[in-house]
């Protein structure tokens, strides 16, 4: 797992000034987004959005098709992804059961993949393109914690994050093509704890 | 035996493994939201996790288990249902 503690106290006063936290507000949640940190996350949960609605089945075939499995909301897919992101955020729910995994898949992907559409949505629809004063509902909380998380989880495949003691700034003076999305990486992180904290 | 005893000796579990991405208040949060876990409780099972790479964070019937581990698979988190003795 990943601690937050320290990672914008080695980046002092300019850091804290630059990155959006979330604070407590009356029924929810409240943070201030520049134009640059909304069209960032925008553009993130977008893509999560994107690819997990990209092959699944009822964006496939639809229910025009009259495929019964799609109107059962069923997925047809009993695999693991081959897409390693999408492995990530769409796992499989038995270690040591290939037969009970993919009898899990085909009755929860369909449903997993709608939630994670629904949170990007939300994220969407509650950040303006603009940035500026966003106030989340408890429940539009929930669907932020989501997606922010499926974006973190998505980069850290993406960053090659494997396990809990790889040293973040030691890769990033090693590759600066990755630079900015290790910093992106780290704000998110940054921001869904502010938005846990504001929660609690 | 109080019932929450009773149902950690059914033989289904949801497994969560340790992943260097979910943050720990994250998943000390998730643990109290989903379970209903008191801060304490949701708080040492996820330093199980870290620590130890995973932890039976919940057990009962295999349907239940299941829903589990579908609502923590909704959080991001890694579960898996097993069939433990």
């Amino acid at each position: 797992m990943s601690r937050n503690d320290d990672w914008l106290s080695g980046g002092g006063e300019e850091s804290t000034e630059i990155a959006a936290c979330f604070r407590p507000a009356p029924g929810g949640a409240a943070a201030f987004f520049e134009q640059a940190q909304a069209g960032v996350i925008r553009s993130l949960v977008s893509q999560i959005a994107e690819l997990v609605s990209a092959d699944s089945t009822a964006a496939d075939t639809g229910i025009e098709s009259g495929d019964i499995e799609a109107q059962l909301g069923l997925s047809s897919h009993a695999k693991l992804p081959d897409d390693p992101v999408l492995a990530r955020l769409l796992p499989d729910g038995y270690s040591d059961d290939p037969d009970a995994s993919a009898e899990f898949r085909r009755y929860t992907e369909e449903t997993l993949r709608s939630g994670k559409i629904a949170s990007a949505q939300a994220v969407l629809s509650s950040l303006p393109p603009g940035g500026g004063q966003v106030r989340l509902s408890e429940p539009e909380c929930q669907e932020w914690l989501k997606a922010l998380n499926d974006v973190r989880l998505a980069l850290s495949v993406r960053l090659g994050i494997t396990d809990d003691s790889q040293e973040l700034p030691e890769r990033l003076s090693a590759d600066d093509a990755h630079a900015a999305y290790v910093w992106v990486y780290q704000w998110l992180a940054y921001l869904q704890d502010s938005l846990i904290e504001a929660l609690s | 035996m109080t019932g929450q005893d009773a149902a950690l000796d059914a033989p289904w579990v949801t497994v969560v493994w340790n992943d260097p991405v979910n943050l720990m208040s994250y998943v000390t949060y998730v643990f109290q939201r989903v379970f209903g876990y008191a801060k304490p409780k949701a708080e040492k099972l996820m330093l199980d996790v870290h620590h130890k790479g995973k932890a039976v964070v919940s057990a009962g019937t295999r349907e239940a288990m299941e829903r589990d581990a579908e609502t923590l698979h909704g959080y991001g988190l890694w579960a898996t249902v097993s069939h433990e003795s």
